[in-house]
């Protein structure tokens, strides 16, 4: 296929808090203007503005891709908003690696923003209209029963316990101590997370990432320019994308086929044959720590129902051989939904340029992914990086 | 360009801020209506539910028995072919014991859990799963794989909905 190859040059991200005092589009703009900084540009190289945000019940404020364009640099711009519920963060650069690849432009910039602690008592209640309207809403759902329908039925498929599943916890909330955007850097033990408050069984509040508030934001160039504007462009070589139906009372809960679908468009454009040597560091998905196994099987980093292995050989910790969130993850570094998967690809692009900081991981990786998951459960979103 | 050395956005502020007033917000409460058809699939699903009765809809193609029923199929993407009635009996395929209610708040002490399961229905194919509740059962009692029978609502209360079936309690095999 013919296409522009297309490089991250820089990147820019607010710190994740449960609540913040500046507006959805205060957040944007300060995550863009840091991504422009942090690259050196102004927003007049910026030739076109991808943004993501998820649901406009968060915020109240309908159109909200139209109400957050000017703080993301979006006005009198080209301008698109995507939405593909908490896939949304990984999906928003795919698009604007589209913009560029085509050819169309040679710089775009991707912000995604979410301000989700407009909504009260609790922004959760926004999630029961995902449900649906006429066979699921009476029986009064929320967000977290398919979560923990789909735990239940991961570990009794594979046999899995809930200790080992905190593990995840564990290990995520630990990475983002050296995380200076973190919400909940934590140091917990296994036990914490069991005796933490059993909110829908197996799931405990520890278990699970919380309500945030936060931005984060991308700078995409082609080849040609990305080389006049950085010596350590990241390539994104591969994406990929795949929707599953939204009967997912009929899917298999235990494994998320549609992540597979969507690494495996991803590693066939990236040349990738084996996922499981070629990916040195991975940053999956993790809104719930059993998240994080399902989606190292579906994204075929590990075979199915052995991710829990890698993770008690201490594989997946950050000096492991084959580290998972190293940022600390949705669980550790905060959830605002859309910003989440951006801040997992910014997570990538800064240990591939050795720019982690406290967070780096050893061993110069040269290849890693980040993933997002949403929607009904049926999302799949997944960008390869190189340096 | 490490992020230690960068200023990061994001003003961290209390919920205490906000009802003591030390922060000014606007707050709104949305008070819209909606009334969402039922569709064919679905109108016809409802119907029989009033009648005590669980319909599917099958596929020729693939042969799949679908619940919930649907017009169309996803799967090869045509036409559904044929209503077939199925059981209102099945086997629980994952459940949970949930403490909190929609909105976030947590259920009242002495109440008891909401106990959703997907459960498999008798006669649709193998992994139709709907969600829906169980009850009749204590919590620790509940297994995976655990067979379970529709109870219904009385039939001068059915109204035609999914609550039709109050709850799917254990049954003996």
């Amino acid at each position: 296929m013919a296409y522009q190859r297309v490089a991250i040059v820089g990147a820019g991200i607010t710190k994740f808090v449960r609540r913040a005092q500046e507006t959805g589009k205060e957040l944007a703009f300060q995550a863009a203007k840091m991504a422009l900084d942090s690259c050196g540009l102004t927003m007049k190289d910026i030739e076109c503005v991808s943004l993501g945000t998820a649901p406009d019940a968060f915020d109240g404020v309908h159109m909200k891709g139209e109400y957050l364009a000017d703080g993301s640099g979006g006005w009198r711009k080209p301008y698109m908003r995507h939405f593909v519920g908490g896939g949304t963060g990984v999906f928003a650069p795919i698009h604007g690696w589209f913009h560029v690849a085509s050819g169309m432009f040679d710089t775009c910039l991707v912000v995604c923003s979410e301000k989700m602690s407009s909504c009260h008592p609790h922004p959760q209640g926004a999630f029961k209209t995902i449900f649906d309207h006429t066979t699921e809403q009476p029986l009064n759902p929320t967000l977290i029963w398919i979560f923990a329908l789909e735990m239940n039925r991961y570990m009794q498929t594979y046999g899995i316990t809930k200790e080992e599943i905190a593990l995840v916890s564990v290990k995520n909330k630990k990475n983002a101590m050296d995380h200076p955007s973190a919400q909940l850097p934590m140091e917990i033990t296994v036990e914490d997370v069991l005796n933490s408050e059993v909110l829908a069984w197996p799931v405990n509040r520890l278990d699970i990432s919380p309500a945030s508030d936060g931005a984060a934001a991308i700078v995409l160039a082609s080849e040609h320019v990305a080389k006049r504007i950085t010596d350590k462009p990241v390539w994104i070589d591969g994406v990929g994308w795949n929707l599953d139906t939204a009967y997912w009372a009929t899917r298999d809960l235990a494994y998320p086929r549609y992540v597979e679908k969507a690494a495996r468009m991803a590693y066939e454009m990236a040349g990738i044959k084996e996922p499981q040597k070629e990916i040195e560091i991975a940053e999956p998905y993790d809104p719930f720590d059993y998240k994080e196994l399902h989606h190292m099987e579906g994204l075929l980093l590990a075979d199915r129902g052995k991710a829990v292995e890698m993770l008690l050989d201490g594989k997946t910790q950050r000096d492991g051989d084959r580290p998972m969130c190293p940022s600390g993850g949705a669980l550790g570094v905060g959830n605002p939904i859309a910003a989440t998967g951006l801040m997992k690809v910014i997570e990538i692009f800064l240990q591939l340029r050795g720019e982690a900081g406290k967070r780096q991981v050893p061993g110069n990786p040269r290849c890693g992914l980040a993933q997002a998951w949403g929607d009904l459960m049926q999302v799949g979103t997944v960008v390869v990086l190189r340096r | 360009m490490e992020l230690e050395r960068f200023e990061l956005g994001a003003t961290h502020y209390k919920e205490s801020d906000l009802k003591e007033g030390k922060l000014l917000s606007l707050p709104w409460t949305p008070n819209l209506k909606y009334a969402w058809d039922n569709g064919v699939a679905i109108g016809r699903y409802l119907a029989e539910l009033k009648e005590g009765r669980i319909i599917a809809r099958k596929c020729n193609k693939c042969r799949r028995i679908m619940l919930p029923p649907r017009m169309f199929c996803e799967m090869c993407w045509r036409p559904t072919d044929e209503w077939v009635y199925v059981k209102d009996t099945g086997r629980v395929n994952t459940y949970s014991v949930c403490y909190v209610n929609w909105d976030a708040s947590r259920i009242k002490k002495g109440e008891k859990p909401h106990l959703p399961a997907v459960i498999e229905i008798d006669g649709a194919s193998p992994g139709m799963g709907i969600l829906h509740l169980l009850g009749e059962v204590e919590p620790e009692d509940i297994k995976i794989g655990m067979w379970v029978r529709a109870v219904w609502k009385k039939p001068e209360e059915r109204e035609g909905a999914i609550t039709d079936i109050l709850y799917f309690k254990p049954v003996r095999r």
